[in-house]
């Protein structure tokens, strides 16, 4: 079976999940395995959520959210972008590098979205499944948990 | 509070290796508050080494949980029992944390997830510098609220010294100057006479290890062990 790389998005909901829903709107057309979950900000994003992605079997995570100085709570994407560099590392010591990575996409930037599955699903079928994987797709429940998590 | 750093991955994964099921106990105090050992750090610890063996296709069991103080009887006593199902305890609080609960648990081997660092000061989240020794004998008083046992690179309690260059010591310029701190603090609090007084040598005896406190009230119940 040919491999479809299993990515977890975590967006922000003022930028990123506005650019993705525009681009479904707009018809544009990129790669499928993208799993989307929205917050309120990137800087609710704990690194324990891209971790457990990871222990569900997630290919990769993307982390997107708005461009710097533009956040909609001042500095929510600042943090995120520290956690996620931290988590990058923890990530390195276990052996998942490369697998994770931040953007930043504007609201109105849909093909800038695009562009980021595109490049994150190409660096995927470059590295392979994950390891963790063994042939499960996603585990159907994790997206739920985490919408669950962030709620909480 | 107690500073903490996390200690290597490798490390820790190195320490738990031969076991198959281990349990992870955090701190809540201290180490929680440095981002090294609280229930959050915890998970991440668990979740590391899940992936990481996950890829070497290693099982490994670990059970989480953090209490309010692993420096506390009252919070380590009902852990015990649930210890005893596993076979290695790797403990997240410092070291007296983790001596304590190893005092409870004897049972299994104990290993520390931390590095202890110093008594020091959350200056902003994940910034801490250091502000005591725990000499047993404080001089803040006379110098103006600046420890010079901890923050003078040479420990002086006298000064300062000839090697003030700009503020900064010439131990290492990237340090600053306690006693030059201090003379501006007198300075501005008006108490300048102070940094007159001489003060003696430093009482080390009073920190010769292990120490031991006993509060006056407690002194008839514990002071047989004196």
């Amino acid at each position: 079976m040919e491999f479809q790389p299993k990515i977890l998005a975590l967006v922000c909901t003022y930028c990123t999940y506005t650019a993705a829903d525009m681009a479904g709107s707009a018809r544009m057309q990129y790669p499928a395995g993208v799993r989307i979950v929205k917050y309120l900000c990137t800087g609710r994003i704990d690194l324990i959520h891209i971790l457990k992605a990871f222990e569900a079997g997630a290919d990769a995570v993307m982390v997107s959210g708005c461009e710097a100085g533009s956040c909609h709570f001042l500095e929510g994407n600042l943090r995120a972008r520290e956690r996620v560099e931290y988590a990058q590392i923890l990530l390195e010591e276990a052996g998942l590098g490369g697998r994770l990575e931040m953007f930043e996409v504007a609201a109105s930037d849909a093909p800038k979205w695009v562009a980021a599955v595109q490049e994150m699903t190409q660096r995927v079928e470059a590295l392979g499944p994950s390891p963790l994987r063994r042939g499960r797709h996603l585990h159907a429940g994790v997206v739920e948990q985490l919408e669950n998590m962030v709620q909480s | 509070m107690i500073i903490a750093e996390r200690k290597p991955f490798a490390e820790i994964k190195a320490m738990v290796a031969p076991y198959k099921k281990i349990l992870i106990v955090g701190c809540g105090t201290c180490v929680a508050v440095c981002l090294a050992g609280g229930e959050k750090e915890v998970g991440l610890l668990a979740s590391q080494l899940k992936l990481s063996l996950g890829l070497e296709d290693k099982r490994l069991e670990i059970g989480e949980i953090t209490v309010e103080r692993q420096c506390d009887l009252e919070f380590l006593r009902p852990l015990c029992d649930f210890t005893a199902d596993y076979e290695a305890i790797v403990s997240m609080a410092c070291g007296a944390g983790v001596q304590f609960l190893k005092q409870l648990c004897y049972l299994q081997p104990i290993f520390p997830g931390v590095n202890t660092s110093f008594i020091g000061v959350n200056n902003e989240a994940g910034y801490y510098t250091e502000r005591c020794r725990a000499c047993n004998h404080c001089y803040l008083g006379l110098t103006g609220g600046i420890c010079p046992v901890t923050m003078c690179p040479k420990g002086l309690l006298n000064g300062p010294c000839g090697g003030t260059i700009q503020g900064r010591c010439e131990v290492d310029p990237e340090k600053d100057c306690a006693w030059s701190k201090i003379y501006h603090r007198l300075e501005l609090e008006g108490s300048l006479d102070k940094i007159r007084e001489i003060l003696p040598l430093h009482p080390h005896d009073r920190s010769t290890t292990p120490g031991t406190v006993i509060h006056p009230a407690f002194k008839r119940r514990y002071g047989a062990h004196e």
